[in-house]
């Protein structure tokens, strides 16, 4: 006698029980609360804001708690959630040139106007395990200085005041929006760069490090990167202005790469861009070199086969939430399929081994 | 009971508009993968996000929805989709095919022929029939457009050459109204003759990849082949241990590590119905002792 | 904007507009069946039919256009409330209302293109009357042949001559709606 396997439902429920017994840990260790995370965990937090397209810690945060720490998971339920937000309109383009800002470097000239700012970084830190973590002790404040005023102008505006960069094109158009209409290949630049900051940051930091390696060259200067935060305006028709609706933390990478030019056409800098929410500057940076790789064929490039030349490869994997649900699907049952090709891999065999025997 | 946080059926307005309206594009067109904004849903890509947009967009309060993985209602995926559909949209379920109006489906057709008024929803991976031999969405759109299917053929040959028949088992490439190459989505081949004609309506949902495609009722659809090397739908050489049904597709199980194994129909509706209505298999028993 | 324009919109868009999506589609799937939708009421000349196709399938990101005597303040502010869809020249339409001699002539309406042929105008044909009797139908969707009541044959026919491409249309009169998609073949009976 064969009782079929049942119980699928009951199965599901005491999974999800375990699940959660699991990620509460021990009991005995006190649990972790959303704003601790929001708090402590804030670069866990950036990314699951950025690749999940929600600017919004706190709920980041809970979904990093509810994940177990897995950012993917989080990025996903964060997904999950937006999915289901209306779209009330669009902002004006935030004025990174107004930003205030935590961080700003240039790699390319030692000092200009609103000055080299190290900020928290985690640049010339000697990676040594620092136990004293471990004993919860708190730190004394970092000493502080007035706040600057001064205007903290683009790098790219130096250069482009001498002609030296190339101009980026101004308009007014509404660039697609990625979350709402399906991808079309080839894609614009505008729709590029959304797939670019929401995609997953290994996989854009592979694609940004494979350039530099000479796998497509991109050669870039980082021209600047600034971390800080911009108001973010919306027009109101019924009051005919814009307002303020928020302030948003951002990162942006502006890179300086090969020039082009030629006996006719004096040579000029191209430009790489990276924009990311949060503090997020190896998305940001990696972005900017990605951004640039796939701009060969408007610059006039050659395309080498390289992976970070090539756009559908690109857009079409750069999606963490797309990628892992399919590689992970492949634990679902397949038994049809499997079955299918088990009969044809017998019959295949049987018919070899009948052409054996008859040849014996 | 509904979910009164969300939406009947989960999505909002606009979002079902704008599926809707690919739908019916893909009524007109059948065949054709209709480009859509796929959303992301609360469950993975890969576990059936298409199907379930698809289905969403399609259900009414009185609607009767069945929900089948590799043709069971009781696997795990499909238990948790017909879970989450009473959830949002507080619809009767049944696993009874006859009494569905729309069926949800991951790998299988089912076995009882469908009727008019029923709709069935498939789960698809992957919606183009050429991705595995161009990968390039650019290239492949072309293919479509200029009616280039020679690559297929090219494969299907190959497969003879090598093997002396063709090698694919399961979404098996087919031709529809004499246009479109189509995938079925990994449903056995076994299953490729009931897309043919239906009375039902088809609909193909893929999410990550953002297409849907359909088959209106009585749709002419063809499996490739060769004059010399004809389509043949093909299942594993058993009865089904249960039922004793010489028709319907089997799975294998292992029942033990000597080797023992035993087929069953994937349809466990049909596998019941079949031994509701007395017909028993050599390692069947009747119904009541197992519910 | 009239304030009547505010009315006749679904009171329960979710449930309303799944059912009579159903219908909808029950009704381009199989050329030639009648079906009866309902829910909205718009102002005249629009049918009840038009109406509920306008508001299941309508919105800011789809073009519709007026034909004829449709293009009046009444329609364009019920529309603009309702539904929220940009009012366009019969060219960049994605959606089209209006009888049939104000809808043509109908080769102006998009066709999708070679690689997207879903990139097509629908046609929502305002009828004096509709049944099953008239042009002969075949094709997918129809399980022999059927009848449905057309206003003409050869733009039908022409249409076909466009497959992949090609308008699909919808046909209404009063609570009714017929569908015609572009793969149906129309032949004088």
């Amino acid at each position: 006698m064969y009782v079929a396997v049942k119980g699928g439902e009951r199965a599901i429920d005491n999974a999800h029980a375990w699940l959660a017994e699991e990620r509460r840990g021990d009991t005995t260790v006190s649990e972790l609360s959303v704003a601790q995370i929001r708090e402590q965990l804030a670069l866990a937090v950036n990314r699951v804001m950025a690749e999940g397209s929600l600017y919004d810690p706190d709920l980041a945060a809970l979904a990093i708690k509810q994940a177990r720490g897995d950012l993917i998971e989080a990025i996903f339920l964060i997904r999950a959630y937006r999915t289901t937000l209306p779209r009330l309109g669009a902002s004006l383009p935030v004025k990174t040139e107004e930003m205030a800002v935590i961080r700003r470097v240039s790699a390319t000239f030692k000092d200009l106007p609103g000055g080299q700012i190290l900020g928290p970084t985690f640049d010339y830190t000697h990676r040594l395990l620092d136990f004293k973590l471990a004993a919860e002790g708190e730190v004394p404040a970092a000493p502080t200085a007035p706040a600057s005023t001064a205007p903290v102008p683009h790098v790219t505006e130096f250069l482009n005041r001498e002609g030296m960069i190339e101009t980026e094109p101004t308009g007014d158009a509404q660039p697609a929006d990625l979350t709402r209409e399906p991808m079309e290949l080839p894609a614009n630049r505008a729709l590029r760069l959304q797939a670019i900051t929401r995609g997953d940051e290994g996989f854009i930091l592979s694609m940004a490090y494979s350039t530099q390696r000479g796998y497509g060259r991109t050669h870039a200067f980082v021209g600047e990167l600034r971390i800080g935060t911009v108001a973010v305006e919306m027009d109101i028709p019924e009051l005919g202005f814009a307002v303020e609706i928020g302030e948003i933390e951002l990162t942006e990478c502006e890179t300086v790469n090969q020039f082009k030019g030629s006996k006719t056409v004096a040579p000029q800098f191209t430009r790489g861009y990276g924009l990311v929410f949060g503090q997020t500057e190896r998305k940001a940076i990696a972005m900017s070199l990605v951004d640039r790789s796939l701009r060969w064929a408007e610059l006039g490039e050659d395309y080498t086969g390289a992976p970070a030349q090539d756009e559908e490869f690109v857009l079409m994997h750069a999606d963490n939430v797309q990628a892992t649900g399919f590689l992970e699907h492949i634990k679902l049952p397949h038994y049809v399929d499997f079955q299918s090709e088990l009969e044809l891999v017998r019959r295949l065999r049987a018919e070899v081994f009948a052409t054996q025997e008859a040849a014996e | 009971m509904t979910d009164q946080a969300y939406n009947f059926a989960y999505l909002d307005e606009q979002t079902k508009r704008m599926i809707r309206r690919a739908i019916l594009k893909g009524i007109a067109v059948p065949g054709y993968q209709v480009p859509f904004a796929s959303r992301e849903m609360p469950m993975p890509y890969g576990w059936g996000t298409g199907g379930v947009q698809v289905t969403a967009a399609c259900l009414t309060p009185e609607d009767t929805l069945k929900v089948i993985d590799q043709g069971a209602d009781d696997t795990t995926n499909a238990v948790s989709i017909r879970k989450f559909f009473q959830r949002t949209a507080g619809v009767a379920v049944t696993e009874a095919t006859a009494e569905a109006s729309i069926i949800q489906t991951r790998h299988r057709i089912p076995e009882a022929t469908l009727t008019e008024g029923q709709i069935l929803v498939y789960q698809v991976p992957i919606p183009e029939p050429l991705r595995f031999l161009e990968p390039r969405e650019t290239e492949t759109r072309k293919m479509h457009e200029l009616e280039e299917y020679g690559l297929m053929h090219v494969k299907l040959y190959e497969d003879i050459a090598r093997h002396g028949t063709i090698a694919t088992a399961y979404a098996y490439p087919v031709k529809v109204e004499g246009r479109y190459v189509m995938d079925p989505s990994p449903i056995p081949k076994f299953d490729n003759p009931k897309l043919s004609n239906s009375a039902a309506i088809q609909l193909f949902g893929a999410g990550r990849e953002q297409r849907i495609y359909a088959l209106p009722p009585y749709t002419h659809v063809v499996s490739l082949d060769f004059d010399d090397h004809p389509f043949v739908p093909s299942k594993a050489p058993h009865d089904c241990d249960l039922c004793a049904a010489s028709d319907s597709y089997l799975d294998e199980v292992i029942t033990d590590d000597q080797g023992g194994r035993m087929f069953v129909c994937s349809d466990t509706d049909f596998c019941r119905t079949r031994r509701e209505a007395g017909h028993l298999g050599p390692l069947g028993v009747p119904m009541q002792e197992t519910v | 904007m009239n304030p009547d324009a505010l009315l006749g919109g679904f009171a329960d868009a979710p449930l309303q507009s799944a059912r009579a999506f159903r219908g909808t589609l029950e009704a381009l799937a199989r050329p030639g069946e009648i079906r009866e939708v309902t829910g909205a009421m718009p102002p005249a000349p629009l049918s009840v039919a038009a109406g509920v196709l306008l508001l299941i399938l309508c919105d800011g990101t789809t073009s519709v256009h007026l034909a004829g005597a449709y293009d009046c303040a009444a329609l364009r502010d019920w529309i603009t409330f309702h539904c929220g869809a940009p009012l366009m020249a019969a060219e960049d339409a994605m959606f089209a209302v209006g009888d049939w001699d104000a809808l043509q002539p109908v080769t102006r309406f998009a066709v999708g293109q070679p690689d997207y042929p879903d990139r097509s105008a629908t046609l929502i044909i305002e009828m004096p009357d509709l049944s099953p009797q008239g042009q002969r139908l075949t094709g997918p969707g129809i399980a022999t042949s059927a009848q449905l009541s057309l206003p003409e044959t050869a733009a039908f026919r022409a249409n076909r001559t466009l497959f992949p491409l090609g308008f699909d249309a919808f046909l209404t009169c009063g609570t009714q709606v017929a569908g015609l998609p572009r793969s149906t073949i129309v032949e004088e009976s």
